[in-house]
């Protein structure tokens, strides 16, 4: 009972992270349906936007200075990244692909002439040094820290999603272009300021992987595929099911990895969303509605 | 409510490649009137409507009132009161009835606002839901409506935009008797400050709703006026009644116009 409840933690701990990298990605590839492979060095960039925000300001508050500061950046990067890039190859899913790859190979390459090759170490700060107990498991206070944070991300989401003239805007500009902008909606504006929160919800995650991982220019590359798998096993569009789907995948791993090795459970984990998906092609969240069109 | 004016086209012409979708059509919807634009398949008239709102690219000269409304983008033409719907009923699917209207009422709100939650819900999105008798369904996502309920939530998310004219494609297509002169009342309801511009097939519904009707053929005006004087121009008829590619139905439909020579109630 203690291993099941213990690896049920753990679960949701690797699966708290998992949700952070895919958040964003939910937005942009999700509802827009932009494959930005530039996405896991947005994560990248908010970890060393945690690195430098140390360098200022001590490892005390740095961190809760960082995570709006990451957001910024990340998001700035976001939207200049639609503006010169993207927004070019709207409806060209695989050209976006290769260009956005690029792009990613551009910035780790950025990152590794400004901050050196190797890893660098962002100190957690003191006041999440520690454990508390949590049915029976330590569990580290910066694991907890990850999980509070992504649970007030997605809240926070969900409400300008469902309750604010622009998430109303955000979801009409998805669902019918042409009926959006006869409904006097700015699709390139909005277009633009979707992008820039989901990736500025990608440099929010790398602040926070700071905390469990070393800082280097290609943590990206480790964080991007797991980030994809999240958003197309959820259900492509619906933040609802990433969520679930982040969780499930980190709990299965868990558990799965208490009884093998990390990479048999990793191995385990990609066979059964692929055989999902054989069976689901839609994603654990899916929509239906009445549509002559 | 913003004041009323006339959309004037003035020598529509749109080209795809080589071929000339609208070559040079002009004329002039007043507020107060339902303004059909008829034609057979491929006269224009959904590229007219599209030019007009931006879009498709259109040369000539378009103007609501003083302003302006070629060459400005989608949005923008619709924020000076420029409203359409589509020939296939388009909605938000996944919205609700109400955020379906919200997004059209939200369409004068700067982008600062849009953090803020809504307050209760706003008289003119009321009114439209009573207009469109949708008051019952106002929290049902739009998908679900049927297809009759989709068109007039679309002719209802123009109303809360405040649009000045209404440019509905085919707005009956698809609909029963009885939900198309429910549709045409509410035309005639919503035209007293607005023009009505409506493209339409079918010619029992524009013998009974319109006020003047412009006929397109081949990208041009064929014919103009009222009901009883476009069915009495020899052009109309040799057009309805000589196309080849004309339907049974289409045909009788044409027979009929050409016969019948007094106006519908409306008219």
């Amino acid at each position: 009972m203690d291993v099941v409840l213990s690896q049920l933690v753990a679960g949701i701990s690797v699966g708290s992270i998992l949700l952070l990298a895919a958040i964003g990605l939910a937005l942009t590839f999700g509802q827009m349906g932009v494959i930005n492979m530039a996405h896991g060095e947005f994560i990248m960039i908010g970890a060393y936007v945690a690195f430098v925000m140390q360098g200022l300001f001590g490892s005390g508050v740095s961190l809760l200075v960082a995570i709006p500061a990451a957001f910024l950046v990340g998001g700035i990067f976001g939207v200049v990244l639609e503006q010169i890039l993207i927004r070019h190859m709207y409806h060209r899913p695989l050209d976006t692909l290769l260009a956005t790859f690029g792009v990613g190979l551009i910035l780790q390459q950025l990152a590794r002439d400004l901050f050196g090759a190797p890893a660098v170490q962002v100190s957690n700060p003191p006041w999440l040094s520690g454990s508390v107990q949590i049915l029976g498991t330590n569990v580290p206070l910066t694991r907890l820290f990850i999980l509070l944070l992504v649970v007030a991300v997605v809240a926070g989401l969900a409400a300008l999603m469902a309750y604010t003239s622009l998430g109303r805007r955000i979801r009409a500009t998805v669902l019918n272009r042409n009926l959006a902008e006869t409904s006097g909606i700015s699709t390139r504006w909005t277009d633009r300021t979707t992008f820039f929160i989901g990736s500025g919800l990608a440099g929010v995650a790398g602040v926070t992987v700071t905390l469990i991982g070393a800082t280097s220019p290609t943590m990206g590359t480790s964080y991007i595929v797991d980030a994809f798998l999240v958003v197309v096993a959820g259900g492509i569009g619906r933040i609802k099911g990433a969520v679930i789907a982040a969780f499930s995948l980190g709990i299965l791993q868990a558990f799965i990895e208490y009884s093998t090795t990390a990479s048999i459970a990793k191995f385990i984990v990609l066979i059964a969303v692929v055989a999902f998906l054989q069976l689901r092609p839609q994603g654990l969240v899916s929509v239906q509605t009445r549509s002559l069109a | 409510m913003s004041q009323s004016a006339a959309l004037t086209v003035q020598d529509l012409e749109v080209t795809f490649g080589a071929f000339t979708a609208v070559g040079g059509a002009s004329f002039v919807a007043e507020p107060g009137e339902v303004h059909f634009l008829i034609g057979p398949n491929g006269a224009g008239k959904t590229t007219c409507v599209d030019a007009v709102t931006g879009l498709v690219r259109g040369s000539g000269r378009v103007t609501l009132g003083e302003q302006e409304v070629l060459g400005r983008p989608v949005q923008k033409i619709a924020r000076i009161g420029v409203g359409r719907t589509f020939q296939t009923a388009s909605v938000f699917e996944q919205l609700s009835v109400l955020q379906n209207l919200d997004i059209a009422a939200g369409m004068h709100r700067s982008p600062w606002s849009l953090m803020g939650r809504r307050r209760g819900v706003e008289d003119r999105i009321r009114d439209a839901l009573e207009q469109t008798q949708l008051e019952d369904l106002w929290d049902r996502p739009a998908g679900i409506l049927s297809h009759g309920q989709k068109q007039w939530l679309e002719i209802g998310m123009l109303l809360v935009q405040d649009a000045r004219v209404l440019m509905l494609d085919e707005p009956v297509a698809g609909m029963s008797l009885e939900e198309r002169n429910a549709t045409g009342e509410l035309l005639h309801r919503v035209k007293q400050d607005r023009a009505v511009v409506v493209v339409e097939h079918d010619m029992e519904f524009m013998r009974s709703f319109a006020s003047r009707v412009t006929v397109l053929h081949q990208g041009t005006v064929l014919s103009a006026g009222s009901v009883a004087e476009v069915q009495a121009d020899p052009k109309v008829q040799e057009v309805y009644l000589g196309t080849a590619s004309m339907t049974e139905e289409d045909a009788a439909q044409a027979d009929a116009m050409a016969v019948q020579t007094a106006g519908g109630p409306h008219a």
